[in-house]
């Protein structure tokens, strides 16, 4: 049994006297795809900000490759390798496209592991960032990626986020709803985006409303509900779970919400 | 005995200032650095009805504050509004029309000691041994009606259920049909009037001087701060524990340290809670 | 002429030069358009003392040059950092007492004075402020701006450094010569500097702050250590203007942390330009003279400056450098369709 790279281990989180998250516990192992699933206000999102420092959690602990990051601030915590992509996206509006990702290059991590690819230890940042940005979908002959980032449209944004996590050369991107307010064409190639980061080894958790594309390419699927944890299984397991189809779907047969999820 | 009694009569007068700056930060989101300049310019105004025009003392006050009302919507309706939402140029820019306005006032010529108005009502009484005069009386109690008064007007009126509406999310006011602008100059108005109100029931203790208000301001923004801003409760209370720490200081370590405490306090709460005590702004910011 | 007819045309030199980094090269014409305008600065700046009439005139200039490092550092920290600090008077003072001090009490030549007070004071202001560094928008400009009073206060309150009096008899420059031209070369440098500085990568991560410091977490970079440094950096500029100051005025005390160091640099800055770094020297070449030709109204002298802000802010905000700027760099001209 390998060791899991990540492990969530009874996280409680309180707003006020709202229980977010009730003692959620998890395991990811390396080169993992899990998916995370579930209605609007389940915790999915708190998920993310503990696990990357956003937000300490109110009890439970959380390791990384059995080191104990609760409560360490996010950019020590995305110093050693985890990392995310905002649901809302968080790019730096007064800044050109690939000076956006000059900013995550220029970190202490970029600057030790040589970005992805080890791009960033030669050359200059902005070189490296208009290569990252190609890898990602940036057509790079036309004037995108040199456009103020104000100007550009959400698929754009979306794939920004995770260059700015691809630019840090990850062990673990979390993706916080990265297919949402995508067009089809848009979220189509987008996945093969995400199969091919994971055939380079990286693990990735994915929080996605879109399950049809959410289960071509996870491996293993949480759901969630009320912040608590329902059930992790693979798709299929998932799907046939009542618990699930009673929290999830409502009364609904599977198939039906499958056929327009 | 005398550090309750003082206790209350400084808190209550902080309150006072802090009230009117507590709500229109609250409404309209606009930190209104005029607000010491609205409180002496009050006074002055009081004070050239009263004792250069010769009008009854009741009627220069009624003028005087209306006068100051007036004054606080042009000041919103001409200046603030170009520049709300930007909370810097707010800043920037009320805090330059106070400091027109008070620095104007000083190079009139409005400077001496000569400038005072009259208590409401002379002499004073014993309360549990401690001489209260009548006036500071009359400020708590008329501070508390007014406290008491604004919560209702907040709470069972249609214009202040607006007003809270906006308070509470503008673009969702704006929704229902509440004129935002509208709202927001009217708050301006009323800040300007209890700032008025603050400044005629205070200043009869002591002179009217330009650096007082500079003090008011001080003292408002602390009250305002350590409440949570925008949280008129929160100043109530906050303007209770700076009123009361202030007095502790000048009995126990000297009165160099009333303002010092008021600075220390600001700092402290915006180091350790910026929301204040009462206010929740900040929790809702920081999820992400 | 029926202008119904005509159309502005509009031709953006600036781009045009710059675009092409070869051919602005290949032309004499458009290396002097893009050497002039900091030509102009440098030499204007180099030959004011000169062209001052009496003492009285230089020691106006030494005091815009003050005010400019002041406002200077208030741009670079509120249009790069965006850390909006209302307490210029803080630095201005703590620069002035520690060079006070050390020249005083310790009788350190002011040439050592000046540099030991900008990082000596750089440092303090750093901590002091440090843990206001999480703060946002509208609660740190309060709370920068009651730190300058709390100063004032505690020294009052304390009685030290001379309490009210000030500490008096402080060593002034060697000559004015030398009081002007280090105080002129010091605000280009600091220009040229900060202005060099914010286009770097490290520049880009202080902008990057100001604009979105979460995904700045996110990205492995701690927000904290940019925020402290960049303080640091403005400070230091405040403090040297402070000690500066100081030596001229061959005196510091409370007033040192008037109101006035964190207003005047601001308005500069709005009425020159915020965000060009050469603005703030604009605003405080118009400023501090006409301040000082209002001298005998007393007081007046705030309500016009504070007047001429609110004006500014609200009729023309961007300044006069980003307009001066714009019609440098285009040509208009009546085009007939």
């Amino acid at each position: 049994m390998t060791q899991p790279i990540l492990k969530m281990q009874n996280v409680s989180k309180m707003f006020g006297g709202v229980k977010a998250l009730n003692d959620v516990s998890v395991d990811v192992f390396p080169g993992d795809v899990l998916g995370i699933i579930g209605p609007n206000g389940s915790g999915k999102t708190t998920i993310v900000n503990n696990i990357t420092g956003f937000i300490k959690p109110t009890s439970g602990k959380i390791f990384f490759k059995g080191k104990d990051i609760t409560g360490m601030p996010p950019h020590k915590i995305a110093d050693m390798g985890v990392t995310r992509t905002f649901q809302i996206m968080r790019p730096y509006f007064s800044l050109p496209a690939y000076k956006n990702l000059v900013i995550p290059l220029f970190s202490p991590r970029a600057k030790r592991t040589g970005g992805w690819r080890g791009g960033g230890r030669h050359g200059d940042r902005a070189t490296v960032a208009v290569d990252i940005l190609e890898e990602i979908g940036f057509e790079r002959d036309s004037n995108i990626p040199f456009k103020p980032t104000s100007s550009l449209p959400t698929g754009y944004l979306k794939r920004l986020e995770l260059a700015r996590c691809l630019s840090l050369k990850p062990e673990i991107i979390i993706c916080d709803e990265v297919f949402s307010g995508l067009s089809m064409s848009e979220i189509a190639s987008m996945v093969p985006l995400i199969e091919k980061l994971h055939e380079e080894g990286i693990t990735i958790i994915m929080i996605e409303h879109r399950l049809r594309e959410l289960f071509q390419v996870a491996n293993r699927v949480m759901v969630m509900n009320f912040g608590e944890k329902l059930i992790e299984g693979t798709s299929d397991e998932v799907m046939a779970d009542a618990k699930v189809k009673e929290a999830y779907f409502g009364s609904e047969k599977i198939e039906e919400v499958m056929t327009y999820a | 005995m005398d550090i309750l009694v003082y206790g209350t009569i400084n808190s209550v007068s902080l309150a006072l200032m802090g009230l009117g700056f507590a709500m229109v930060y609250g409404i309209s989101r606009v930190p209104n650095f005029a607000h010491g300049a609205l409180y002496i310019i009050c006074g002055f105004v009081t004070w050239t009805l009263f004792q250069k025009v010769g009008l009854p003392y009741v009627l220069s006050i009624f003028l005087a504050l209306c006068v100051n009302g007036l004054l606080g919507m042009f000041m919103y309706r001409f200046i603030l509004i170009r520049v709300r939402g930007m909370n810097i140029s707010e800043i920037i820019c009320s805090y330059a029309i106070g400091l027109a306005i008070l620095e104007g006032l000083r190079w009139g010529g409005f400077r001496g000691m000569t400038n005072t108005l009259p208590v409401f009502m002379e002499g004073s009484f014993m309360l549990g041994g401690v001489p209260v005069d009548y006036h500071r009386l009359f400020m708590v109690i008329i501070g508390l009606l007014l406290l008491a008064g604004l919560w209702v007007f907040t709470h069972y009126t249609r214009l202040g259920l607006a007003l809270q509406g906006m308070a509470q999310d503008e673009q969702a006011a704006l929704m229902i049909g509440i004129d935002s602008d509208f709202m927001a100059m009217l708050a301006m108005g009323f800040g300007a009037i209890l700032a008025g109100v603050a400044a005629i029931l205070i200043l009869p203790l002591g002179n009217i001087v330009v650096e007082s208000g500079y003090n008011v301001l001080i003292m408002s923004i602390a009250v305002c701060i350590v409440g949570g801003l925008g949280s008129w409760m929160g100043a109530f209370f906050a303007a209770f524990i700076i009123g009361f720490a202030q007095i502790l200081t000048v009995v126990f370590i000297g009165s160099h340290f009333q303002m010092v405490v008021a600075l220390m306090a600001i700092i402290l709460t915006l180091i350790l809670k910026p929301s204040g005590l009462f206010g929740r702004q900040k929790e809702l910011e920081e999820r992400v | 002429m029926n202008t119904q007819q005509l159309r502005k045309e509009r031709i953006d030199r600036g781009i045009k030069v710059r675009s092409d980094g070869l051919y602005a090269l290949m032309s004499w014409r458009e290396m002097v358009y893009l050497a002039l305008p900091r030509f102009i600065l440098i030499a204007g700046m180099l030959s004011l003392p000169l062209l001052m009439p009496g003492v009285y005139w230089q020691r106006v200039i030494s005091i815009v040059c003050i005010y400019a490092i002041l406002a200077l550092s208030f741009d670079f920290l509120a249009h790069y950092v965006g850390l909006v600090s209302l307490g210029g008077a803080f630095f201005i003072g703590t620069g002035g007492y520690i060079a006070g001090i050390l020249n005083s009490y310790f009788s350190i030549p002011p040439f050592l004075t000046v540099p030991l007070a900008a990082v000596i004071g750089g440092a303090i202001c750093t901590l002091l402020l440090f843990p206001c560094l999480p703060l946002k928008g509208v609660y740190f400009a309060i709370v920068t701006l009651m730190y300058p009073l709390f100063m004032a206060r505690i020294i009052e309150a304390f009685d030290i450094f001379g309490g009210t009096d000030g500490i008096l008899g402080i060593d002034s420059f060697s000559s004015t010569f030398v009081e002007q031209y280090f105080i002129v070369a010091m605000l280009l440098i600091f220009i040229f500097a900060i202005r060099r500085m914010v286009t770097t990568d490290m520049g880009l991560i202080f902008t990057a702050v100001m604009d979105n410091d979460q995904a700045v977490k996110a990205s492995g970079i701690s927000i904290t250590k940019y925020k402290s440094l960049a303080v640091f950096i403005a400070a230091s500029m405040g403090c040297m203007a402070g000690a500066c100051l100081t030596h001229i005025y061959m005196w510091t005390g409370i007033s040192m942390f008037a109101l006035d160091f964190s207003i005047l640099p601001i308005a500069a800055t709005v009425i020159g330009g915020s965000g060009t770094l050469v603005g703030p020297l604009l605003g405080c070449l118009i400023l501090v003279p006409v301040s000082e030709l209002l001298r005998d109204f007393g007081t007046l002298r705030i309500v016009f400056y504070a007047t001429l802000l609110v004006g500014f802010i609200l009729f023309k905000s961007e300044g006069l450098m980003v307009f001066g700027q714009r019609k440098y760099e285009q040509f208009e001209r009546w085009k007939g369709i």
